[in-house]
Formats: structure tokens, C-alpha cells, sequence
């Protein structure tokens, strides 16, 4: 109730939520989905994996 | 090796302009969350109505840009994880754990309370709004404390022991990296050049609204306050930027040799007040490293180590691992020649330590782990081909020092002056002279507040983690192009955010101009 009466009466507030929610849209929607994979979580399986990519990329980089 | 630089440089201009654009936003959250508590308080102790509007008009500006600058920090986490991929694993358990306890404890408390801070008026007691003001004002610095706790870590990795088998630095010290004497520092400075900037902001208001020649009493008392709470930001500002400076001595003794362009240190060493750089000098030539300067006598020694008759080491020094001691020996340590030597025993031992793990060797597998933990402290120096590439960009560090320190001292100046007509002098609050004077302060203030963290970033080049990661080794396996083209898509978003802060925020000035600010609406 509290936070109800609070959103319902808000004047400027209600451009700020937009722009939260938007931002929010499209950088989670939009910009994490498509672009910003996690690169050693989505390319393998295991920690030990992971740990085995990194210390080859840092033997050989 | 050209696309590895291309990928390298267009990742950190990407961090960069992430970092930059959320600093725009944070400090003045910290800050003003602080001042708005500061105002409340006086309504609550004073039953003042005219200070619960003022209070009320600062704490929507604090309002606006806390919901323009919200979560613009977890595009860094995104680009941990992408483009820093071998960083983000490196020191996955202690990056980790800061950022953690900052969403869990930090945030949430803000995010609660911020609620009760815009909602709560006349629906919860004076006190327990007051309350839910202040705790928010202490979840925001608290939510800072816990990200620069793992910058300093970054900058002074302590607290940790590196384990082959997992290729993470893992955490055996939670106290030694929760109270890194880095972290401690950084975060006091963080926090009270926030303090700064809030009040240059709410300076600069107030003074367009004096000129506007409205709602003078709300303007004045903001500007006086804003002078105080300024001055105190700035003083404490100064002093934890001198513990800084002897922290950066301690611990990145090259970063502050780039701040001072120094590349061949004395016992008391002067401080380069006002210079000009040589941009042909290179570490180890004979030219002279600076074409114009006026310095101060011993004042790099006394900064650098609170003792005037002290060493400070220049470029050169470092590299050849020169320094004189206190009885005015000179003894050599830890040469950067050597230091590459041990970086690449490390990276060869941990080579022999994957092979031995490939063929099951275990007894080959501890010979090895023996050899990476015995040169593991300059693991990092292995990837350099050169004691010279070790050297961080010396112009941007020097220039963006003096630019940061030049408009600190413009600021002390600036509210002291205040301060003074404010009591002394009332008749200029009425001076055009003076508001635009407040009005020119908030771009200033701004620019210092990112050239700071321009010296602390740069100024540590190259390295992400302090001798153990240098950047090119931290980047991922990522294509230049798409780094390129989320750099652009950053670029204006975050523009898009600033452009819409600045005009509803001035939208709101504008409007709110026109009413008393001081008779609140109930």
C-alpha cells in the first residue's frame, strides 16, 4: 500500500521509472543477451575447463 | 599481435568510457545523499518548514540522477565477463567476494530505504524518515567502499595465495583485503571528493537561482551549507589524498614517478608545482625530462614519505631497482631485467605444470607448482618483452595530476570565498560576478573528479592486478570489431542517459524556480 500510494502519486517520478525500465530493457534484453556473453561460462562446462583455458591462454598468450 | 593491441586498446577506451560515465553519476549520489540528510536533520531538529522544502527540492535532483546513473556500474561486471574473461577467473573468489557483500548488504539497504526517502513523507514519523534518510546516505557509501576495496586489491593484491590448479588467486585473508591500507585510503578519498562535488553542485544551483533572483532565502541557505559541507569534503579530501600519495610510494612507486614525470630521483626530491613535459624523452636517454617548470623544494619527498631529506625514485631508478637509503647508501634490488626473468620462469613453470597435468605426472605437477609459487610475486613482468613497457602513459598521469590538483585548489578557494561573503559580506550574494562564479564550478568540479581517477587508472598501466596481470593478458579471446561495436552502442546510450538526466534536471530547476521552494507541497 505504502509503495502503491508512493508510485500512484508521483509526478516526476514517473519519467524516472521510465527511463529505469527502458535502461533496464535494454541493457539486460538487449545488451547482455546478445553482446556480452559470459565468455568462460558459456564456452565450457566444468571449472576445471574453465581453469584449463585460462592457463593456456596465459602460457601461450 | 596487431589485432591482440586493436582488441587490448579498444576494450580498455570500452572500460574507460563505462567507468567515466558511471563516475559522472556516483559521486554526486554520494554526496548529495549525505547533504540531504544533513538538511533533514536541521528541519527535524529546528519543526522548520522552509528547510523541509529545501530538503524536499534537493532530494528529487538527488531523485533524477540517482535514476539516471542506476546500474550503469553492472556494464563493467558484463565487460568482466566478455572482454576480461582471463582477469575475471584470475581473481574470480576475491573480486568476487567485495561484490557480493556491495549487492547484497549495500544496495538492498539503499534500495529500501530510498523507497521510505521519496515515499514516507507524512506517512512515517519525522524520525524514522530521517532514519531511512541517513541509511540510505550510509548504503551508498557503503555500496563504494565494497567496489573499491576490489580496485585496491587491483592496485595492491594482498590477502591471497595463487593455486595452479584452479588459476584463481583465491582469498586466505579476508581482513588483509577488506582493510587493505589502498582500499582504506581510496575509499575515504572517494567518498569525500563526493562530498565536493555535491556541494560545488548544489553551489551552482543555488547560484543560478540567486542570479534568477528567486527563492533567494532557500538559495542561501543551500550555498552556506553547500560552502560548509564543501570545505569539510575538501579538507578531508587533502588528507586522505596525502595517506594516497604515501600508499602509492609504498606499493606503486612508478605510477607516482609518471605523476611527477620524474625519471632520476634525489634525496629531497622536489615537487613539480607547474611543468611542461619533454614528449621526446624516453626512460634511459639523457634529455632532459621537462622543457618549463616551477617546483617545490623537497616536496615529493615530503609527500612520497613525510620526510623532506628522503629518496624519491625516478623511471630509471625503479627499472634498475636503485634506491638510496636513509644513511644515504644507494643499493640495488629487484632490477625490472630481473623481474622479467622471474615473470618468465613463472609462465615456463606453469607451462611444465600443464603438460605435467596432461600426462598425469603428479610428482612433475608439484616440481612445477614449486617453480611458478617461487617467481609467482612477478608473474606479470613474464608477458613484458621490455623493462620500458612497463612504464605507465607519463603525460596523461602527469598532466591529468595537475589538472585534478589545479582545480582542488580552485575549489578550497572557492568555498572559503563563500564562506567568507556569506558571513562578512552579504551584499555580494547579490553580485552576478559571484553566481556565475558558482554556475562555471559544476564543470570543474566534474572535470577533476574523473581527471583523479584518470592518474589512479592510467597511472597504473599496465597493469590490471599490480605485477602479477599485465592488461594484454587479462583480455579474452573477443574480436576487435565486436568490441568496437558495443563501444559505440555504450557511447550513446550512456549519452542518451546524460543528455536525459541534465534536461530533466534542469527541466525541474526551471520549474520549481517559479514556486517557493520553501512551502513544500503536502
Amino acid at each position: 500500500m505504502f509503495y502503491v500510494e508512493g508510485f500512484r502519486n508521483m509526478t516526476i517520478g514517473r519519467s524516472l521509472w521510465a527511463i529505469i525500465l527502458i535502461k533496464l530493457f535494454i541493457m539486460f534484453a538487449v545488451i547482455k543477451l546478445f553482446f556480452f556473453p559470459n565468455k568462460l561460462s558459456s564456452d565450457y562446462d566444468s571449472d576445471e575447463q574453465r581453469a584449463d583455458a585460462v592457463r593456456t591462454e596465459l602460457i601461450y598468450k | 599481435m596487431n589485432d591482440l593491441l586493436g582488441v587490448v586498446d579498444w576494450s580498455r577506451a570500452q572500460f574507460a568510457l563505462t567507468a567515466m560515465y558511471h563516475w559522472l553519476f556516483v559521486p554526486l549520489t554520494i554526496g548529495l545523499s549525505v547533504m540531504v540528510a544533513i538538511m533533514e536533520s536541521i528541519y527535524v531538529k529546528t519543526g522548520d518548514e522552509k528547510w523541509k522544502g529545501i530538503t524536499k527540492f534537493w532530494m528529487t535532483l538527488f531523485g533524477i540522477n540517482f535514476a539516471c546513473g542506476v546500474a550503469t556500474g553492472i556494464i563493467l561486471e558484463f565487460e568482466f565477463g566478455t572482454n576480461w574473461s582471463n582477469y575475471s577467473w584470475f581473481v574470480g573468489d576475491i573480486f568476487g567476494a567485495p561484490l557480493a557483500i556491495e549487492g547484497i548488504v549495500a544496495f538492498f539497504m539503499e534500495a529500501t530505504f530510498v523507497a521510505v526517502m521519496f515515499f514516507g513523507w507524512n506517512k512515517v514519523s519525522r524520525r524514522f524518515h530521517l532514519t531511512a534518510t541517513w541509511l540510505t546516505a550510509i548504503g551508498v557509501s557503503l555500496s563504494a567502499l565494497w567496489i573499491l576495496v576490489a580496485n585496491a586489491w587491483m592496485q595492491n593484491p594482498v590477502g591471497m595465495a595463487f593455486d595452479p590448479a584452479q588459476m584463481r588467486n583465491v582469498m586466505d585473508n579476508f581482513t588483509e583485503v577488506a582493510f587493505n591500507s589502498v582500499a582504506m585510503n581510496k575509499f575515504f578519498h572517494a567518498v569525500f571528493s563526493g562530498w565536493v562535488l555535491a556541494a560545488v553542485f548544489v553551489i551552482g544551483v543555488s547560484s543560478w537561482l540567486l542570479w534568477r533572483k528567486s527563492n533567494i532565502d532557500a538559495a542561501r541557505k543551500s550555498l552556506k551549507l553547500g560552502s560548509w559541507f564543501g570545505l569539510v569534503g575538501m579538507v578531508m579530501t587533502l588528507w586522505t589524498g596525502d595517506g594516497s600519495a604515501v600508499e602509492v610510494a609504498r606499493v606503486q612507486p612508478m605510477k607516482l614517478a609518471a605523476m611527477e614525470g620524474l625519471y632520476d630521483g634525489e634525496v629531497g626530491q622536489s615537487l613539480v608545482g607547474v611543468g611542461v613535459l619533454n614528449p621526446d624523452k624516453k626512460p634511459g636517454d639523457d634529455k632532459d625530462a621537462m622543457l618549463f617548470e616551477i617546483s617545490i623544494p623537497y616536496g615529493l619527498s615530503i609527500l612520497a614519505n613525510h620526510d623532506a631529506n628522503s629518496f624519491v625514485p625516478g623511471i630509471n631508478d625503479i627499472i634498475a631497482g636503485r634506491t638510496v637509503t636513509a644513511d644515504g647508501d644507494t643499493v640495488y634490488s629487484d632490477s625490472y631485467a630481473e623481474r622479467i626473468a622471474a615473470g618468465k620462469a613463472a609462465r615456463e613453470a606453469l607451462k611444465r605444470y600443464s603438460e605435467a597435468k596432461a600426462a598425469g605426472n603428479e610428482e612433475a605437477m608439484a616440481a612445477a607448482q614449486a617453480d611458478v609459487m617461487a617467481n609467482f610475486k612477478y608473474f606479470g613482468y613474464g608477458y613484458l618483452d621490455s623493462a620500458e613497457e612497463a612504464v605507465p602513459p607519463v603525460g596523461l598521469t602527469f598532466y591529468s595530476f595537475r589538472v585534478m590538483v589545479m582545480a582542488g585548489g580552485y575549489l578550497l578557494l572557492l568555498f572559503i570565498l563563500l564562506l567568507f561573503v556569506s558571513y562578512r559580506k552579504t551584499a555580494f550574494l547579490e553580485k552576478s560576478w559571484l553566481h556565475w562564479l558558482g554556475i562555471i564550478s559544476i564543470p570543474v568540479v566534474w572535470i577533476c573528479s574523473q581527471a583523479g581517477w584518470i592518474v589512479a587508472e592510467v597511472g597504473r598501466q599496465p597493469w590490471v592486478i599490480q605485477d602479477l596481470m599485465p592488461t594484454r593478458a587479462a583480455i579474452s579471446d573477443v574480436t576487435t570489431g565486436s568490441v568496437q561495436l558495443t563501444f559505440w552502442i555504450f557511447a550513446v546510450l550512456f549519452t542518451t542517459m546524460l543528455a536525459a538526466e541534465i534536461s530533466i534536471m534542469l527541466r525541474y530547476i526551471s520549474r520549481t524556480s517559479k514556486k517557493n521552494i520553501e512551502q513544500p507541497e503536502k
